[in-house]
């Protein structure tokens, strides 16, 4: 107990002094999970409107498809980037292994799928009679769609807030395409895993109380946004 | 009410931009996604543990001004990376691996520029009895009496792993693979040496560690140097420039920063105040150590 006490007020300690590395980290986790997340969500959207309204064949496979990819691990993502974009890879020559950028490609790839497979299944939890009253009267398919998705936003939000909570808290990516250098690519979460590492426990588990309260505010927040 | 989807989107982009971009402008208004003014260093865990790079590290980007960024990794990683053309220098210290990358044209030149000793650490009461023996009658014994005492394995393909294949095969031991899977008693890590320093004294075992990364990290440990003697324990440590690096003038800039007289004294001086000895032996200018 006393050792969770005194990371408790480690943490608080940090928080307060607005220390250097720790402020450098959260800025990056911060600022790569959001960017991961908005792409993420941009992409989705459309495209799972797109697999939901339209009939075409393979769509049951394309969709479990897409359900089982929600467990892809974060090193076999973090491995897949390195042997393309590494300088020796087919697209080394980007030279954007080791780089922030890297490191939101990754995330991207990381969440999109359960992003993907949250908003279909949203969309699939409206009563269809919703879009066949909306055609009736006399709206276009588009119309109808855009009334299904309106339906949808609270569980296309929740698959948006998990997105982001994935992209926020994975270690695997960030550590293996980022190179964990500190200021550029180090994250909370690699941060967290270099400080056990070498025996610092308290301050990495400081990190991670600070890790749990900012995913905290930020859900407050994007719950307030929701709501309004 | 889809607006509320698209606030959520705007706000997060626009918090990921304004995060972004804050403290990151670096004086050249170098963005978050852009890889401008940076060198890139793979390093053994033992120069990072130490904390030597640390320190280091910022007199460096002050003279030259730029961002070195520090890649933790053992020496056969870094090595890999180097071969791949991910990073510009190495700083490591795995010999026979150092002169192959540079046979293979990979590097510039192997240019050692610290060395100390390799430890056999173990528990204080030294349950398998090998104080005073050689480095590799330690290993003999270990190997041969596996009840007595436990012995925990980089396994990571580092320079401190090569060097204890180097013992076992000079003790004998011929088919590492075969020792690796002896017993319960041969833990193979998987981790970094500090990382397994702290592993080999929860489980009050012995382990091969460098000096500066033992005195560095002894404070949390239950462990004492048990072997400290024998001519196979010598640890030197090498720069090299990678040959497919982008960046051959700031990478020669480290290079000649390593081994110029200034920086050499300071790392014979590192340590000497926090743990009343230094952790390296500048070597720079002098022949290469043998022993």
């Amino acid at each position: 107990m006393g050792e969770l006490w005194d990371a408790f007020v480690k943490a608080l300690h940090l928080i307060v002094t607005l220390d250097r590395e720790v402020m450098d980290a959260t800025r990056v986790s911060l600022s790569i999970a959001a960017i991961s997340c908005a792409a993420t969500a941009l992409l989705c959207l459309p495209l799972g409107s797109l697999i939901h309204f339209r009939r075409f064949p393979g769509k049951r496979f394309l969709i479990s498809t897409i359900q089982t990819l929600y467990s892809l691990p974060t090193v076999t993502v973090g491995l897949l980037i390195f042997v393309i974009f590494s300088q020796a890879g087919p697209l080394g020559g980007l030279g954007i292994f080791l780089t922030p950028t890297a490191m939101v490609l990754g995330q991207v790839i990381l969440i999109a799928p359960v992003m993907l497979g949250l908003i279909i299944s949203a969309l699939s939890g409206v009563d269809k009679a919703v879009s066949e009253t909306a055609t009736s009267l006399g709206a276009s398919r588009f119309q109808a769609a855009l009334i299904t998705i309106r339906e949808a936003r609270f569980a296309i939000m929740a698959s948006v807030v998990m997105g982001f909570g994935r992209a926020f808290a994975e270690v695997g990516v960030a550590n293996m395409v980022g190179g964990n250098f500190a200021g550029y690519t180090r994250t909370l979460t690699t941060d967290m895993m270099l400080q056990t590492q070498m025996g610092n426990t308290e301050l990495a588990m400081a990190l991670g109380i600070i890790l749990i309260l900012i995913a905290l505010v930020i859900n407050v927040v994007l719950n307030r946004l929701q709501q309004r | 009410m889809r607006k509320a989807v698209l606030v959520v989107l705007a706000v997060l982009t626009l918090l990921g931009l304004v995060v972004g971009s804050i403290g990151c402008g670096g004086g050249d208004g170098e963005g978050l996604l852009t890889p401008k003014g940076r060198l890139r260093v793979a390093t053994t865990t033992s120069l990072y543990d130490t904390g030597l790079w640390g320190y280091l590290e910022p007199m460096f980007e002050k003279k030259y001004d730029v961002e070195l960024d520090i890649l933790y990794a053992g020496s056969g990683i870094a090595l890999e990376y180097g071969r791949r053309g991910d990073v510009d220098v190495l700083t490591v210290h795995s010999k026979a691996d150092e002169l192959q990358f540079v046979a293979d044209g990979y590097g510039v030149e192997r240019v050692p520029f610290a060395y100390n000793y390799f430890l056999i650490v173990g528990p204080e009461n030294d349950p398998a009895g090998l104080k005073g023996l050689t480095p590799e009658e330690a290993f003999k014994k270990l190997h041969d009496n596996p009840g007595s005492g436990k012995f925990v394995s980089r396994g990571d393909a580092s320079g401190t792993h090569s060097k204890e294949k180097a013992i076992w095969k000079s003790a004998g031991y011929t088919d590492y693979e075969a020792v690796r899977t002896s017993g319960s008693w041969y833990i193979d890590s998987g981790s970094g040496m500090g990382p397994t320093l702290l592993k080999a004294s929860e489980l009050g075992a012995y382990t091969l560690t460098d000096e500066g990364t033992f005195l560095a990290y002894k404070g949390r440990l239950d462990l004492t140097p048990i072997v400290d003697k024998g001519s196979i324990l010598l640890n030197v440590y090498s720069v090299l420039v990678c040959t497919k690096s982008s960046k051959q003038e700031m990478a020669t800039n480290l290079l000649n920063f390593i081994t110029s007289p200034d920086i050499q004294e300071l790392i014979g001086r590192y340590g000497l105040k926090d743990y009343g000895k230094a952790l390296f032996t500048p070597c720079v200018g002098e022949p290469e150590p043998t022993s």
